[in-house]
């Protein structure tokens, strides 16, 4: 089992759902990326999503668009954040998951990138334009290094993809909760909450179900909750919070946050 | 040589589907219409109306005999495009499109433009069509490109800057993907080149292979045989792949694909893909891009907005590798020099996009006889680029003092 398996395995057993936070690897610095995955462990996150900047965001909304230019124009690369995840993991056994696009992996090459990744202490990868069609290789690889493949699903996705899609996922699949690309402020409808019970139903409790995209607070992570997923996942609002907090008071408006977030995931 | 492709959405290894998963049911959709109507009787017969009526097809394959001599070797055909109405090929795929999207039922259309020539194209279409256009295009394209972004308002169709990234071309298509996810269920993104997920690849050549078509049969009419060469310009690759695909089985026919070389491709500053770049994965697609070590994609330049961008049509990277397709470079300052040339010679001033193109063509028809014919493909004209020329041409007088 992997350590994200293991921790849904956990929570189940607590009768709570997970809470999984995204940190921009190199945004707004290396060392505040640091203190801001400390923050997120503290606040009481169960797993977190790491990005590595990618030039092209193309499924994500001006929030992580802005983090990732940043993180790029201060120098983030593959060596450095091979060296921020080995860091994070000499304080923490929290499962980190890697989301970044397609060409950064196969520019790479898959073996080379996945299982320095590995060695570094990543425990599975999101990659929003990897199509399983495409995918042979990078799932080979990803199994041969024991972690999970991540795949996402849409509130477009027929039945018989997302059967497919979660066939070759491993972890938990990851839905998304909206047509838009990453950091919608938008009031979540009915649709998403169709989305969410119609994928559980599909997935009948073979593989846990997260949601993301525009998941902005408490009480929308409730109402996702509510309709039956098994995990929200937090991004852009996180980023929108370091934005605009002095560097110097991030860490503690993060765990207050992240433990506002994480409440909700507690059934009273 | 026989080219078995694509198969499964594949030219050897390049091409496929890499997008976002909210848009694959689009995708899928479109796939299925464009195959349901690509050899639909009424479709073909809208279609050809629309290309010989509205677009003003076919273009004259026109011996540009002043330039011939002037250069000494081959005799010089030029595939005139740039006569089409809106003043590029782009027409042929934007009519192609927009009669897909109808016949989809689809109402809102989207596009993207890099020297704003797909975005006019698009505006044309969808104004005689009847549907609703915005086109997005990069903030330093729509300033060196004023004109035509005016043209676009004056023809009905909403101009979206992007300020985002390297604000060209590359960035104006992701804009346009994020839009398509956002709206997905109403919009059509009417893509304006030969590259993208499938099957905008295969659709894009196969509604500019008209190009290719018409030069065939011309020549055989002309000179009795098909084209010693054909040359043609590549930014995404749209009016290259249709001027090179029907001819793909003319064993005598050598091809060249002409990318910028900007300011020398030992530098950073040029958009050569092919020439200079590395495989990679971008705007949905496997193919060759410009990248650095860590994969992140490069800035490029081009004195020519239509061709700066870092990556290119899978097809394209497939027809290198199988090297059916010889791909080369020409300079800024070599395209300027053939657009004066062109110009001055013939009376035709050429897009600089399809200059590069006629200075290529230039360089080879001086090495071969006169019996000989080289074609190229002047994909536009150059009204929108005197002022891009002019400052040009200005700054080197001043560098050069
Ligand atoms: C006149 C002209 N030629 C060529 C191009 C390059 O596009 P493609 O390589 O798809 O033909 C453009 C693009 O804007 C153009 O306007």
């Amino acid at each position: 089992m992997s350590r994200i398996q293991d921790r849904f395995s956990e929570l189940k057993a607590k009768n709570q759902k997970a809470f999984i936070a995204y940190a921009m690897a190199g945004y707004p610095s290396d060392k505040e990326t640091i203190s801001t995955v400390q923050g997120l462990v503290k606040g009481g996150a169960d797993i977190i999503e790491l990005g590595l900047p990618f030039s092209d965001p193309l499924a994500d909304g001006p929030v992580i668009q802005n983090a990732s230019f940043r993180a790029l124009q201060k120098g983030m690369n593959f060596d450095r954040f091979v060296n921020l995840v080995k860091k994070i993991r000499m304080e923490s056994n929290i499962p980190l998951v890697l989301m970044t696009y397609t060409n950064l992996v196969y520019s790479h090459g898959y073996d080379k990138f996945i299982s320095t990744m590995k060695k570094a202490g990543i425990d599975g990868l999101i990659l929003p334009d990897m199509a399983v069609e495409e995918s042979d290789h990078y799932l080979d690889v990803v199994r041969k290094n024991n972690m999970d493949a991540i795949f996402l699903i849409s509130p477009n996705t027929s039945e018989e993809r997302i059967k497919k899609i979660s066939k070759a996922s491993s972890g938990f699949v990851y839905l998304v909760s909206v047509y838009g690309t990453t950091g919608a402020q938008k009031q979540f409808q009915q649709y998403t909450l169709d989305a969410i019970k119609n994928a559980k139903r599909i997935l009948d409790g073979k593989i846990p179900l997260g949601v993301g995209f525009g998941v902005n607070n408490a009480e929308q992570a409730k109402l996702i909750l509510q309709a039956g997923a098994d995990a929200i996942i937090v991004a852009s609002a996180f980023l929108r919070l370091i934005e605009k907090t002095p560097k110097t008071k991030i860490q503690s408006k993060i765990v207050t946050f992240a433990k506002s977030l994480k409440k909700a995931t507690i059934s009273e | 040589m026989k080219l078995e492709y694509p198969i499964n959405g594949k030219f050897g290894e390049f091409g496929g589907r890499f997008i976002p998963e909210t848009l694959f049911p689009a995708v899928e959709e479109l796939e299925q219409a464009y195959l349901k109507f690509k050899d639909d009787e009424d479709f073909r017969q809208e279609l050809d109306y629309y290309l010989r009526e509205y677009a003003g097809r076919p273009t004259p394959l026109y011996l540009a005999k002043n330039l011939s001599e002037f250069v000494g070797g081959a005799k010089i055909y030029l595939k005139r495009e740039d006569l089409l109405h809106g003043g590029a090929h782009k027409i042929n795929n934007t009519l192609g499109q927009g009669l897909l999207a109808k016949r989809m039922k689809k109402k809102r259309i989207i596009a993207e433009t890099g020297a704003g020539q797909h975005g006019v194209a698009t505006a044309m279409a969808c104004a005689t069509l009847g549907l609703q256009s915005e086109v997005y295009m990069g903030y330093k394209d729509t300033q060196r490109q004023k004109l035509n972004v005016f043209r676009m308002k004056i023809l009905g169709s909403a101009v979206h800057p992007v300020k985002e990234g390297t604000q060209t071309l590359k960035d104006a298509i992701n804009e346009a993907i994020r839009d398509w996810i956002t709206n997905v269920k109403t919009t059509y993104y009417l893509l304006g080149s030969a590259v993208g997920p499938h099957p905008y690849p295969v659709m894009v050549r196969d509604f500019q292979a008209v190009i290719g078509k018409e030069i065939l049969s011309q020549m055989k009419g002309l000179e009795k045989k098909s084209p010693d060469s054909v040359v043609a310009c590549v930014g995404g690759g749209s009016n290259a792949i249709g001027t090179f695909y029907p001819l793909i089985d003319e064993e005598n026919t050598r091809m060249f694909g002409i990318e910028a070389g900007g300011e020398g491709i030992g530098t950073d500053h040029h958009s050569a893909t092919l020439t200079a770049g590395s495989k990679g994965i971008l705007h949905g697609m496997l193919t060759y891009l410009l990248q650095d070590k860590h994969g992140q994609i490069q800035d490029t330049h081009s004195i020519a907005a239509g061709l700066d961008y870092p990556g290119v049509g899978p097809e394209h990277s497939y027809l290198k590798d199988s090297k059916r397709v010889t791909y080369d470079t020409i300079s800024d300052g070599d395209a300027i020099h053939a657009f004066l040339m062109l110009s001055k010679h013939e009376g035709i001033i050429p897009a600089l996009e399809s200059s590069h193109a006629v200075a290529y063509a230039m360089k080879l028809a001086k090495k071969m006889s006169k019996s000989e014919t080289v074609v190229v493909t002047l994909s536009g004209r150059g009204d929108k680029d005197v002022e891009v020329v002019e400052k040009y041409l200005s700054k080197n007088v001043k560098n050069s003092r």
